[in-house]
């Protein structure tokens, strides 16, 4: 033996498997172990899905209590056929875990705060943020709530449950999806707890916007005074088009919210506070444009006499998406629709009798509370005049190559203590601050669901969506026989004006909620005159509506003003309008915006270049579809003039405070008053016109449209260049720059990651007639061509024709593919 | 002939303990050193067995595999690696990174016993 050699060689080899089995630094994030990611046999080579691939497979599972058959169509859409409505959620388990096993596994760990266990203490900051919001204890309430008090759903997400974990059961470690192997950790089993930490996801990603709003508006509040604040951030919409027409009458209110006695001083007030405190990073707020349109058209607008349901909310645009099709049909019922990979059922769809869709409500279901702490211990806090004692919530976040973290979460009688000595953030200031949210309350959403899946009429969908409760939504809906309806539902707490906008004071019971608004008083409107009911996020009803909605920033305006004028002008409608209805670029903010700009207008004051870019503005057509140029001007212009009229109230602050929306600077274009903000309060030797500030900001935003101009960037899809994002945010697993018009106030509310994540038309003919799709693909593989197999069509505004048929018609159809077959094990 | 061999039976047993994907992926390494003892060759030939025996081995499961998924994986990981998104330049890393492990795995192997 020559031992030298041997060693040196020895040594390299191994040195050499010890390196390729690490995970290297790869620019700011780390590599895959490079070794085994190579390894054709073990890597992501395993993860390349041929393009021929024949998805039949027959399956043994002695969980179930009969047979099931799934037929797979040309597009991977899975048509579940059981003989027991279990069966059929274990299967739908299965398949999701199948083919979204990973987004299910990441979704579900950002929601309890468990990032940092796989991704490591970059990710702390945000896992302590969703431990501290109350997540995992919302999820655990509802789960000790679920299993004490409703069987039914119970035995729904425990074969749910263990659908998924038959397929990780079968899963050989090769097979893993590529993330996994990417990142570098393991699946693990799927529990309900995770079902309802997904679902408390969906609630922080529609009302959690109030846990950074709440400050925000505190902040800015504070720095301007209450009065310059209401006039800048005002609740007065002059052109609402609200959901329930103007003009409906309510029944008197049950509950008649008091306001405390000298909240206009202890609460609207408040002196101004400018402490600013250590800073913690805040993952992302939820979007601002999280919204949805929906509308119902009854048969007397439409050509065949039946009604249509339209449905496309607007969420992040992910890959693998949020949604996956899937029908399922038992004896008890059949539907189809568009699931949560992570829950049972269909969550917006229809089925033999009729169709429904959401919208988010937008009202604020989430308040802070401030407290005074006795001592920093932190376990007492004053109360209604007396001190009272917290109890403490222990959270552990495992955090991988390091230390576990340990949250000692203070449970005051509002919920939890979410900012305090421990925890802050810049717009936090170093506050005591409770949470107080209904998603903290146990919940039982997955049931409305699951009835709304079998129900066959206005009665059965009114039953269904009596037990939501969080998100607030809007949920439309059509049958077959007729009726056309919309009902703003959820937990909705009976607030006097501007209650919950602000931080309120911790330590006197009298701001408390002072009820949930029963819900028959809840907004609804069934058969109306006008022949359809829409939503589009907007407020829900006029101000006679007896109860607070809540800032008007939670409530987009012009969709619904574009979505009703739209609606009101046709007739002899089909689903083919219907979608070019859902996909319309329309610009009705532009419409309104562009002479209240053009008023201020002086040519000849103008600069060369801006006289340029000013024409063209005027001459666009007012669409923003992807190849005009003439909305990227006009969106520049009116940020630029935004920023001039309200740039210089807001600079002063030392943190950075939200500014007014929109329709405040059109309504005080349109108003023509002498408005005193447009000065300039910089310069002190001259008192700067709203139209001083417009031809400013004109020049400001011409010297971006020229550096567009030069980069041939001026065009609506490449100024925007809508993105779907892997949930990584790696760009080489993402589509970027789509050739897609649409944007912020356009019923085709497509932004840069964001807009319509699910898209649905179904007309309520006897054999239903139903399109959709969503800018993702049925399998979240991205070696698979099924990865994003529906984004160019979805981008181009097309739709598929949707298969819901009987099992005998679907085996033969042309468009069915593949066979799966679930069968018990012979004894 | 010997060298023939080994490189068929390198490239052979590399493929069978890849098959169970319990094994770790460096499994190779401990059978190539195996190979190399028992079928003793001058080292320079024998880290040529080790690494033709897995790099063709590796080359040919990741071509094939790329084929029959028309380069959709690998232009994706070419860009994460970052290989400017070229899926040849990825298929020859994975041969080179077996070949360059299966060669000195079998070349330790070989300074074991001389060869008869």
């Amino acid at each position: 033996m020559r031992i030298v050699p041997f060693l040196v060689s020895a040594t390299v080899t191994a040195g050499l498997v010890f390196t390729l089995n690490i995970q290297l630094k790869l620019g700011a994030t780390k590599a895959p172990r490079l070794g085994y990611f190579l390894s054709p046999q073990h890597g992501f080579w395993k993860n390349a899905e041929g393009v021929n691939k024949n998805f039949d497979a027959s399956i043994l599972a002695n969980d179930l209590k009969g047979e099931v058959d799934v037929y797979m169509d040309d597009r991977l859409v899975p048509h579940i056929y059981a003989d027991h409505d279990e069966d059929a959620y274990y299967v739908q388990g299965y398949l999701h875990a199948k083919y979204r096993l990973w987004q299910m596994d990441f979704q579900t760990r950002v929601a309890a705060g468990r990032l940092s266990e796989v991704a490591g203490a970059d990710k702390l900051s945000i896992d302590r943020f969703f431990r501290r919001l109350g997540m995992v204890y919302g999820a655990e309430q509802t789960e000790v709530f679920i299993n004490e008090n409703n069987p039914v759903m119970k035995a729904t997400v425990d074969a749910y449950t263990a659908g998924v974990n038959a397929y990780l059961k079968e899963l050989a470690p090769e097979d893993m999806p590529f993330e996994y192997k990417l990142m570098n950790f393991e699946p693990e089993s799927w529990t309900p707890q995770k079902t309802y930490l997904f679902l408390m996801f969906m609630s922080y990603d529609l009302t959690g916007r109030s846990a950074s709003a709440d400050l925000q508006l505190t902040n800015t509040r504070d720095y301007l005074g209450y009065d310059l604040f209401d006039q800048l951030y005002t609740n007065q919409q002059d052109s609402l088009d609200p959901i329930i027409p103007i003009g409906t009458a309510y029944a008197d209110p049950s509950i008649i919210p008091m306001k405390p006695l000298q909240s206009d001083m202890a609460y609207l007030k408040k002196i101004p506070n400018v402490d600013i405190a250590k800073i913690v990073e805040s993952p992302e707020a939820p979007d601002p444009n999280n919204g949805s349109n929906n509308w119902a058209v009854s048969g007397s607008m439409t050509k065949s006499g039946r009604p249509i349901v339209c449905s496309d909310p607007h969420l992040g645009l992910n890959l693998p998406s949020l949604w996956y099709e899937v029908q399922i049909t038992t004896p008890t019922h059949s539907t189809y629709g568009a699931s949560f990979p992570g829950s049972p059922a269909v969550i917006i769809g229809f089925n033999d009798s009729l169709a429904w869709g959401v919208t988010n409500a937008g009202r604020d279901v989430l308040d802070y509370y401030e407290l005074k702490f006795k001592d920093t211990t932190q376990n007492e806090y004053w109360y209604n005049g007396a001190w009272k004692s917290v109890t403490k919530r222990v959270e552990v976040i495992k955090v991988k190559d390091s230390a576990d973290v340990i949250e000692n979460i203070a449970m005051s009688h509002w919920g939890p203590v979410m900012f305090d000595a421990y925890y802050q953030n810049p717009q936090s200031k170093g506050r005591n601050l409770a949470v107080k949210w209904t998603a903290h309350n146990p919940s039982t959403g997955v049931e409305t669901f699951y009835q709304l899946n079998r129900a066959k009429n206005i009665d059965d969908y009114s039953k269904a969506i009596q037990l939501w409760k969080c998100p607030g939504q809007n949920f439309v809906v059509a049958t077959k026989s007729g009726d056309i309806a919309i009902k703003q539902q959820g937990d909705f707490v009976a607030r006097w004006d501007r209650q919950g906008d602000f931080i309120m004071p911790g330590e006197d019971s009298s701001y408390d909620w002072q009820g949930i608004i029963p819900f028959e008083e809840n907004p609804m409107i069934k058969n109306p005159e006008r022949g359809f009911v829409s939503s589009a996020n907007q407020k829900s009803t006029d101000a006679s509506y007896p109860y607070y909605l809540g800032t008007a920033s939670s409530f987009p305006l012009y969709r619904g003003i574009s979505v009703n004028k739209q609606l009101s002008a046709m007739s002899q409608v089909t689903a083919q309008d219907m979608q070019a209805l859902q996909t319309n670029n329309y610009n009705v903010f532009a419409e309104q915006a562009r002479p209240a700009l053009m008023k201020f207008v002086e040519m000849n004051r103008l600069s060369k270049d801006a006289q340029r870019m000013v024409q063209a503005m005027a001459q666009w057509n007012l669409y923003n579809h992807p190849s005009e140029k003439g909305i990227t001007i006009f969106k520049l212009i009116w940020d630029s003039v935004e920023n001039a009229v309200w740039g210089d109230e807001l600079a002063g602050s030392l943190i950075p405070l939200t500014k007014p929306e929109a329709f405040v600077l059109l309504d005080q274009m349109n108003r023509d008053s002498n408005f005193r903000v447009a000065d300039d309060i910089r310069t002190k030797d001259k008192v700067e016109s709203l139209k001083d500030q417009v031809l400013a900001g004109i020049e400001k935003a011409t010297i971006q449209c020229l550096e567009l101009e030069k980069e041939n960037k001026l065009t609506w899809e490449s100024f925007k260049a809508t993105r779907v994002l892997h949930l990584t945010k790696i760009p080489a697993l993402s589509r970027l720059n789509l050739s897609i018009g649409g944007g912020v106030n356009i019923i085709n509310a497509t932004g840069e990651n964001h807009g319509p994540s699910w898209r649905m038309v179904v007309h309520l003919t006897d054999e239903i007639e139903a399109y959709g799709l969503y800018p993702g693909g049925q399998s979240g593989n991205p070696g698979s061509p099924y990865y994003d197999s529906f984004v160019d069509y979805w981008a181009a505004g097309k739709y598929y024709r949707l298969l819901f048929l009987s099992k005998e018609k679907l085996k033969q159809h042309e468009r069915t593919k593949w066979h799966i077959q679930f069968k018990k094990a012979v004894a | 002939m010997k060298f023939i061999l080994s490189i068929l039976i390198v490239a052979l047993v590399t493929y069978a303990v890849g098959i169970y994907g319990n094994l770790p992926w460096w499994s190779f390494v401990v059978t190539n050193l195996m190979i190399a003892i028992a079928l003793p060759i001058k080292p320079a030939q024998s880290f040529l067995a080790g690494a033709l025996g897995v790099g063709a081995l590796w080359a040919g499961l990741a071509f094939g595999i790329d084929m029959a998924n028309n380069h959709i994986l690998s232009t994706k990981v070419a860009q994460i690696l970052p290989l400017g998104g070229s899926y040849s330049a990825l298929i020859l890393v994975t041969a080179f990174v077996g070949a360059l492990l299966g060669g000195l795995a079998s070349l330790t192997g070989s300074f074991v016993r001389k060869p008869a």
